[in-house]
């Protein structure tokens, strides 16, 4: 079944977001990654993950919230064809990380698709990242992270609205980036930023 | 012979694919020697010019062979494609969403099937009037008063260039009978040719069009039309192409007759083409600089569907107009009437020894 609807719903996302995908600084790769990207619609995680080459997509997961996800059969079954990882957004304890779950999930295989902002954004600026991705960086310093800078998704479907308009987007992956040594939490996450900005001008 | 494609047309077709593919064969040629004196992004967006026109071309000549329905939806996509890439580049409000919807989705949809259905008294009207009226209402609807008048004015220009103006080249296949002027017995008669063979005629000068016009410009264009607009194009430019133009129609329509028009007729119409043609290319020249794209690259990747058919967009209302007003008749009953009416203007003719 999923064989079937894998390339459907791609397809679908495909020509509704008009996507142009560029590779600035990094090269399609399957190694493990963090693709971390600015949020301004409910489309942008299927609509970067579909634009994704297909093997490096079928190892990327994508970070969603579960409140959003699981009502209704159909974002039900879209978030399983995509292999979204769901988080309970009002659950989040010291013992319940989310980070924890995302390390044990992802293994040695598989990369991750995150929205640092947190949720999504209707102002033109991004908001300030949340700490997630420097946690997640920290316990696995190996992880690439790769800033990806979405252009036009709030157009297509903005927040509050349910039917999409079919416009075109473009979707800029630029050079991975490590956690330095010893570098804070505050700098981490501004320099996270920055880089998505950098890519606004390419 | 092949669906609505007749012998004529199908030759017209296929020798307008050897030409392209001849002069991009040149392009590739001219951009592997680095020892000519052309400017390298001249000659490359020359080769992408005339790969997109192949490409054309070929969809063209499938959808041609299979019947007017799959012709009128190949151009609804066209339609599609060109419409998102001017509301992409148009900046509209949040607010303005559920406009965009009926905008990019029912209006070219309602005008693509109305044209499929040959409802000419509706297609003509639906887009200027009703959508014209209807953009207004819905973005008052929205509760959004601030630059009320740009962003009406921004939407219904794009659907009224790329869904309404475009839908009139395969509206040509449309058309009832047409009659045409037979020489020989001095006589309006029924044109028994392709219907294709017009919207072919319109494709291949739009073509030769832009094409001369480019070449003329960067050869012997002196005199620039309107450098804040575009740096490139002449007056020159746009002689030559009408020109040139006007000889590849009077010589398509000598040796391979694919339109009702006479010799002259088909002149006119390929000056008629031309002009069109090259006021739509400075008009989204225009509208790219009031937008600053001039470069390549941003939302739009490359060139896009809009900027290679704003010549078509322009060209196509008025030579359909034209053909339906002097051409287009419902029945043989009334080819008969214009001959009457002929013979009547002859008889005054000779009786005041105006006509001998």
């Amino acid at each position: 079944m999923k064989a079937v609807t894998i390339p459907v719903l791609v397809g679908i996302a495909k020509l509704f977001s008009g996507a142009t995908l560029r590779w600035v600084g990094s090269q399609p790769d399957t190694c493990q990654r963090v693709y971390f990207a600015n949020h301004t619609s409910h489309l942008d995680a299927l609509i970067l993950w579909a634009s994704l080459p297909r093997q490096i997509r079928a190892l990327t997961r994508p970070v969603a919230a579960k409140d959003y996800w699981v009502r209704g059969p159909i974002r039900r079954y879209i978030s399983e064809v995509f292999n979204a990882l769901l988080i309970d957004r009002d659950k989040i304890k010291v013992h319940n990380s989310p980070i924890d779950m995302m390390i044990k999930e992802i293994g040695d295989q598989y990369s991750l698709i995150v929205f640092p902002e947190g949720s999504r954004n209707t102002e033109s600026e991004m908001r300030d990242f949340k700490s997630g991705i420097y946690y997640l960086s920290k316990k696995r310093p190996d992880l690439e992270l790769v800033p990806v800078y979405l252009n036009n998704m709030n157009r297509i479907m903005p927040k509050g609205e349910f039917l999409p308009v079919p416009l075109m987007s473009c979707i800029t992956i630029g050079q991975p980036m490590w956690l330095e040594a010893g570098e804070s939490k505050n700098d981490f996450l501004k320099r996270a930023r920055n880089e998505i900005i950098k890519l606004r001008d390419y | 012979m092949f669906g609505l494609l007749d012998k004529n047309t199908a030759i017209l077709l296929l020798s307008n694919l050897a030409v392209l593919a001849a002069l991009f064969g040149i392009g590739r040629y001219l951009k592997k020697r680095s020892s000519v004196d052309i400017d390298a992004e001249t000659v490359r967006s020359f080769s992408r010019n005339m790969m997109a026109w192949m490409v054309v071309c070929v969809v063209l000549a499938l959808g041609l062979m299979v019947g007017t329905i799959v012709t009128v939806i190949f151009f609804w996509f066209v339609s599609f494609w060109a419409q998102r890439e001017f509301v992409t580049l148009t900046p509209t409000k949040p607010s303005d969403h559920r406009t965009l919807f009926f905008l990019i989705l029912v209006f070219p949809i309602a005008q693509y099937v109305l044209e499929g259905m040959g409802a000419y008294d509706l297609y003509s009207i639906v887009i200027p009037v009703y959508g014209t009226l209807f953009i207004g209402a819905r973005i008052a609807f929205a509760n959004d008063p601030d630059e009320f008048l740009e962003r009406t004015a921004k939407l219904q220009f794009g659907l009224l260039i790329c869904v309404y103006a475009l839908s009139h080249a395969p509206a040509l296949l449309t058309l009832d009978m047409l009659m045409t002027w037979d020489s020989i017995d001095g006589q309006w008669v029924e044109w028994m040719g392709a219907k294709a063979g017009l919207l072919l005629y319109l494709v291949v000068i739009v073509q030769i069009s832009d094409m001369t016009h480019f070449i003329a410009d960067r050869t012997v264009g002196r005199h620039v039309i309107a450098p804040k607009v575009n740096e490139f194009k002449s007056w020159e430019g746009l002689m030559t192409a009408i020109v040139v133009s006007a000889i590849v129609g009077l010589l398509i329509q000598m040796f391979l007759p694919v339109t009702p028009f006479q010799l002259y007729g088909a002149a006119v119409m390929a000056i008629i083409i031309s002009v069109m043609a090259s006021s739509g290319s400075m008009t989204m020249c225009a509208i790219k600089r009031d937008r600053g794209i001039a470069r390549h690259g941003g939302l739009v990747q490359s060139r896009g569907v809009l900027d290679r058919i704003a010549s078509l967009c322009f060209a196509a209302p008025i030579y359909f107009h034209v053909t339906r007003f002097f051409l287009e008749v419902d029945s043989i009953q009334e080819i008969n009437i214009a001959n009457e009416q002929l013979d009547v203007v002859f008889q005054i003719g000779s009786l005041t020894g105006f006509w001998t």
